[in-house]
């Protein structure tokens, strides 16, 4: 590059340029035409969320291919699995999706459970569906935050992030912790819910409804949020289901395909609730089904506030459950049982299984394979965030490359659970 | 983008649909047989054995036949789609308990695969030896399988003929090892930090 400087005035009395015939030439010459080039967009960029990096192959302003690259946040948690026993196995699988913990831990002790034939009390099938429900609408909450972040809404970020914010608060009252809880455990849940949850938890309802309402009037009609999403990164349903994607990528395509009502666990074949789909597959659809599954949650939420069961919060098979806290002051044997459980954990026999549900993202699964020991033998997840990814390619393709920034957000990765 | 495509608020919020309808989504009645028909079928086929696991239907089939398999689930019995490939490493256990008629080497390649129509799961284990850690890939009947394949390779170290990028996906591209089998113990990489003279 080359700058032409003779016609520049001299400096004034006040020190200050006066510019007037300044031009700058570029010598680079023109961009060819018909050429491409390769950019890389991240690990480090705000809008990749945490740390994926997307090759893209650019020719101007318009994406000819894109391909995720990943494994920036591996961590080998599946060869932690390994190490960790059963009891412990919830710690670790908790920290894969950060954004919807409670789904890692259903789906790794619905696969404990099922390998060790173990029913799980009522009320504690109960505990977990509203738990995973609080989890998907501060899983959905955090998405239409970072949504509207990336698209250029910003005071979105500020409102999801202000009620996702309450819905952990509620969270960390039940659980004690705001993230990673650890809750959910093989054999029921870690603790009984607090005293004052049922008026807590209808407070942060109608947080949450009151929020969501504000979302839809501010953005759903809002002619700027639809130039940027409505038609953008479409997908059609055919290449949904060849790549795998599952979750809300499915379902807005058409294909309303939701294993709480499909494959029903927990209790969902009791509460009422609906499924929402749409048919367009681009990013606008993602985030009105990822919005008004918020109110669905809601929805399920309330019937288990009025009809969640008494009784015991954790089985009564003294196999995987500690022996009660008071027990343990007057017995040995408690005390040795309870020191047992947590430090040798406890067997399950040799067997294998895949348990399947609907995580916030789509399909989260666990592969478990058990040899008889204390320790599992192979703990795989099916993780959602990693399928759904590959249908980012034919999302960006064609389009602009300031859509691709929509499209990342749409997809909604969380890299924890790409990554493992 | 034309403008006649921007919905108007009304239009937006009206084309969400909801409640999707039993009928919309639940098993389709006019597929004659059972999973646990289709297990015997596909098993008798391709010289498998179909076994339950927890209440599972599993194939336990023979690594050469591996690709015609998911062929013939995808286009006779409707498997619409490949939900997971992984794998499992006995080096511990190779004569583990295996179902009669399979006979165990030291990996399994796991296949589970997914039927909207049907509403049924099945999963599908080919047996894989340690010195010929090959198998045949499934991207072209199934391409959402790319990334798991890779992972496999990358951290099983199985390979998957036909695979058309078949590379490390989650370890650095240099990486020696397949870090998820068993004989790679964990910790035996000592941590490094920037400036730390000894050798990596």
């Amino acid at each position: 590059m080359s700058t032409e400087w003779e016609g520049l005035a001299p400096q004034t009395d006040e020190g200050a340029q006066e510019l007037q015939t300044r031009e700058l030439v570029f010598s680079g010459g023109v961009w060819p035409e018909g050429d491409s080039m390769i950019v890389n967009m991240g690990p480090q960029h705000p809008s990749t969320h945490g740390v994926l990096r997307v090759m893209l192959e650019l020719e101007g302003e318009d994406v000819l291919r894109a391909k995720p690259i990943i494994g920036y946040l591996h961590t080998g948690m599946e060869k932690t699995g390994e190490e960790l026993t059963y009891v412990q196995g919830a710690t670790n699988v908790t920290r894969m999706d950060y954004a919807s913990p409670i789904a890692n831990e259903l789906v790794f002790s619905m696969a404990v459970e099922r390998l060790l034939d173990l029913e799980v009390p009522p009320r504690a099938v109960w505990i977990r569906m509203m738990m995973a429900e609080l989890d998907r609408m501060a899983s959905h909450l955090l998405f239409q935050a970072t949504n509207g972040m990336d698209i250029g809404a910003l005071s979105m970020m500020l409102y999801g992030w202000r009620e996702r914010e309450e819905v952990l608060r509620l969270m960390e009252e039940v659980t004690g912790l705001r993230m990673n809880h650890n809750y959910v455990r093989p054999g029921g849940v870690a603790a009984d819910l607090p005293d004052g949850w049922h008026d807590r938890t209808l407070e942060v309802l109608d947080l949450v409804e009151r929020g969501i309402t504000q979302y839809d009037l501010l953005l759903t009609a809002n002619p700027i949020w639809l130039e940027r999403m409505v038609g953008v990164g479409t997908i059609t349903r055919t290449q949904a289901l060849a790549l795998g994607a599952t979750g809300p990528i499915l379902r807005s395509t058409g294909f309303p395909w939701d294993l709480r009502k499909a494959q029903p666990y927990l209790a969902y074949d009791d509460v009422d609730f609906d499924v929402i789909y749409t048919e367009n597959g681009d990013c606008f659809d993602r985030y009105r089904i990822r919005l008004y599954e918020i109110a669905e949650s809601v929805k399920i939420v309330r019937q288990c506030l009025e009809r969640i069961p008494d009784g015991d919060y954790r089985t009564d098979d003294l196999k995987v459950t500690p022996p009660p806290r008071e027990r343990i002051d007057e017995s040995m044997e408690a005390l040795i049982h309870h020191f047992k459980l947590f430090t040798e954990g406890f067997r399950v026999p040799a067997g294998e299984t895949y348990v399947p549900i609907e995580s916030p993202r789509g399909e989260i699964g666990c592969y478990l394979v058990a040899d008889g020991t204390g320790k599992p033998a192979r703990l795989h997840i099916r993780g959602p965030s990693f399928y759904n990814l590959q249908t980012m390619s034919p999302m960006m393709e064609g389009g602009l490359i300031a859509d691709g920034v929509a499209v990342i957000s749409s997809v909604d990765p969380i890299m924890g659970e790409v990554d493992r | 983008m034309p403008d006649d495509a921007t919905p108007t608020a009304e239009e937006a919020r009206e084309t969400v649909h909801e409640p999707a309808g039993e009928s919309d989504q639940g098993p389709d009645a006019a597929i004659d047989g059972s999973i646990d028909e289709v297990a015997d079928a596909v098993a008798e086929r391709f010289q498998g054995v179909a076994v339950r696991s927890h209440g599972q239907p599993v194939v336990y089939v023979d690594r050469g036949v591996w690709r015609d398999v998911a062929a013939s689930l995808r286009d006779d019995e409707r498997f619409t789609q490949c939900v997971d490939v992984t794998a499992v490493d006995h080096v511990a256990d190779v004569e583990r308990a295996v179902p009669d008629g399979v006979s165990p080497k030291r990996f399994e390649v796991v296949a589970n695969f997914l039927s909207h129509a049907r509403n049924r799961r099945l999963r599908v284990i080919a047996q894989v030896a340690a010195d010929d850690a090959e198998i045949a890939s499934l991207t072209d009947l199934y391409p959402g399988v790319d990334f798991a394949e890779r992972e496999v390779y990358d951290l099983m170290g199985i390979a998957f003929e036909g695979h058309p990028d078949l590379t490390r996906i989650l370890m650095p591209d240099d990486w020696v090892g397949f870090p998820l089998r068993k004989d790679d113990p964990p910790g035996h990489v000592p941590v490094t930090f920037k400036g730390d003279p000894t050798p990596r």
